[in-house]
């Protein structure tokens, strides 16, 4: 099986992306498949701070409960709330209507993390 | 440990499935998704390969009397062809396992170098319990010196499930031509019926709370008689299948009781219903005291009004915050979309609407009591 690994994101290993662009944060189309049906996210809220590669939240599936790591740190500018009522969109659109928080973002923090074709490899 | 695999271990990964261990077996879990699988069941058909389920039999002049020693029900209301929902209980009235016991033709006496056909009976063990079991009813047949025949077969036959509205159309469309029509089977009975020239044993019975059928064929048939169905009903995995029974309220065997961690009586676990006291079996005076006695926490439904997913092991607490049990079993539901979680109570918390809470990461979640099955 092939899954989507977008160019222009970066990864972490732990299967989170995040768009250097708008500093929107997902998990990925080999992580969502992994996990199964999503039901439940805890997500932080607006203005809240998180850290770099410390849990910024949860995500559930029928069988699994999984943290969701940070890929940067910086304060929660937009939550996905949708989410909330519809957390199957995780499962539909991972890197679109499925994306989970959008952070303030300094680019210096994105060196850490994996390009697109590092990631392919990791997942392959 | 090697596990255990079932025959079509190797055509589930083909097809995709991911693996999951279960009782010392390495069972599918999922197909496609747990809920596609648990809608095609509640809607139309779906198959679950149940390979892991253990098969004893016994067999013998003695053998009603052994199984109505090491059961909680009445056996002898068993004629050829009858199922039986049980609990095997210890002296102390706590469950070890719980089955299904079928009562099957009379067996021919050749086995035995009698001339007479003699009882024969068939259990299912949960998954990994067929050794443990098959010991215990031959040391207690040597102790007591009966006169019959113990035989684990978990590994000469495979084991299907075939569950849903549409699943008795089905299996009995895949019946050989001359066979029974296995539509006139009621609920809990089971009769031989040939399936791609195999002679199987097809039961109406199963664990998802809808019609179906469950099948038991000879191993090295699996593939022939997986083939039947698999086009018409969705392959279905383990993750499924739990969906489905927490729905129902079923117990799981190992979760939801179990004999160090969990140990529970069947008055507890709310299947009294499978206690005849009338019947002399290992656990019976424990559990007429407690008859007499009542018992001081049961088995409850639980649904969460606040959002969160209960899952095993999850505090529950009173209005005051004070730890009262702990979530046995729980899931969002597919069906229902809502979480609901299965779990023992002190009786006078059990009344449905009482509300409690379930402790989720450190949070209490506002919960009620509920009947099951969840609705």
């Amino acid at each position: 099986m092939s899954f989507d690994v977008p160019e222009g994101l970066r990864y972490r290993e732990s299967h989170e992306w995040i768009d250097p662009e708008t500093g929107r944060v997902g998990i990925t189309d080999f992580a969502q498949d992994e996990l199964g049906d999503v039901v439940f996210v805890e997500l932080p809220s607006e203005g809240d701070a998180v850290a770099a590669d410390a849990e910024f939240g949860v995500i559930e599936s029928i069988k699994a409960v999984s943290d969701l790591y940070a890929p940067v740190s910086g304060e929660v500018t937009a939550v996905n709330e949708a989410l909330f009522d519809a957390p199957e969109l995780v499962n539909d659109d991972p890197f679109g209507d499925g994306w989970m928080l959008e952070l303030d973002l300094d680019a210096d923090d994105l060196d850490d993390l994996l390009t697109a074709e590092e990631y392919a490899d990791q997942i392959a | 440990m090697t596990l255990r695999k079932p025959p079509l271990r190797e055509i589930h990964a083909e097809r995709g499935a991911t693996f999951t261990e279960f009782g010392g077996w390495d069972m599918p879990v999922e197909f496609d998704s747990i809920r596609a699988e648990h809608a095609a069941v509640r809607e139309d058909a779906g198959i679950f390969d149940v390979s892991h389920m253990g098969e004893i039999v016994v067999a013998g002049p003695d053998a009603t009397t052994l199984v109505q020693r090491l059961t909680t029900n009445d056996v002898t209301e068993l004629d050829a062809g009858d199922a039986q929902y049980a609990a095997i209980t210890r002296e102390d009235g706590v469950m070890l396992d719980d089955t299904v016991v079928y009562r099957l033709p009379d067996e021919a006496g050749d086995d035995f170098g009698r001339d007479d056909p003699v009882p024969a009976y068939l259990f299912v063990p949960n998954a990994g319990h067929d050794t443990e079991s098959h010991e215990r009813w031959v040391d207690y047949r040597d102790d007591h010196d009966l006169d019959c025949e113990v035989r684990n077969v978990t590994e000469d036959w495979a084991m299907f499930a075939v569950q849903g509205p549409a699943a008795p159309d089905l299996v009995a469309g895949a019946v050989d031509d001359g066979g029974p029509d296995v539509r006139g089977l009621s609920r809990f009975s089971a009769a031989f019926a040939p399936l791609s020239g195999a002679e199987c044993w097809v039961a109406r019975t199963g664990y998802t709370g809808e019609d179906g059928f469950e099948i038991l064929c000879p191993w090295d048939a699996a593939g022939d008689v997986w083939d039947l169905f698999v086009d018409d009903a969705a392959p279905c995995g383990l993750g499924a299948r739990d969906t489905l029974r927490m729905e129902k309220g079923f117990l799981l065997s190992g979760q939801d009781f179990h004999p160090e961690d969990e140990p529970r009586t069947p008055y507890e676990a709310d299947i009294g219903f499978v206690v005849d006291l009338d019947t002399e079996f290992v656990g019976r005076d424990a559990l007429a005291e407690q008859a007499e006695t009542g018992v001081e926490e049961t088995f409850v439904g639980i649904e969460l009004l606040d959002r969160g997913v209960p899952r095993h092991g999850y505090d529950i607490t009173d209005e005051d915050g004070h730890v009262v049990g702990a979530v046995t079993s729980g899931t969002m539901s597919p069906s229902l979309d809502k979480p609901i979680a299965l779990g023992y109570l002190p009786v006078d918390l059990t009344d449905p609407g009482t509300e409690v809470n379930v402790v989720v990461r450190a949070r209490e979640k506002r919960a009620k009591v509920v009947t099951v099955p969840f609705e």
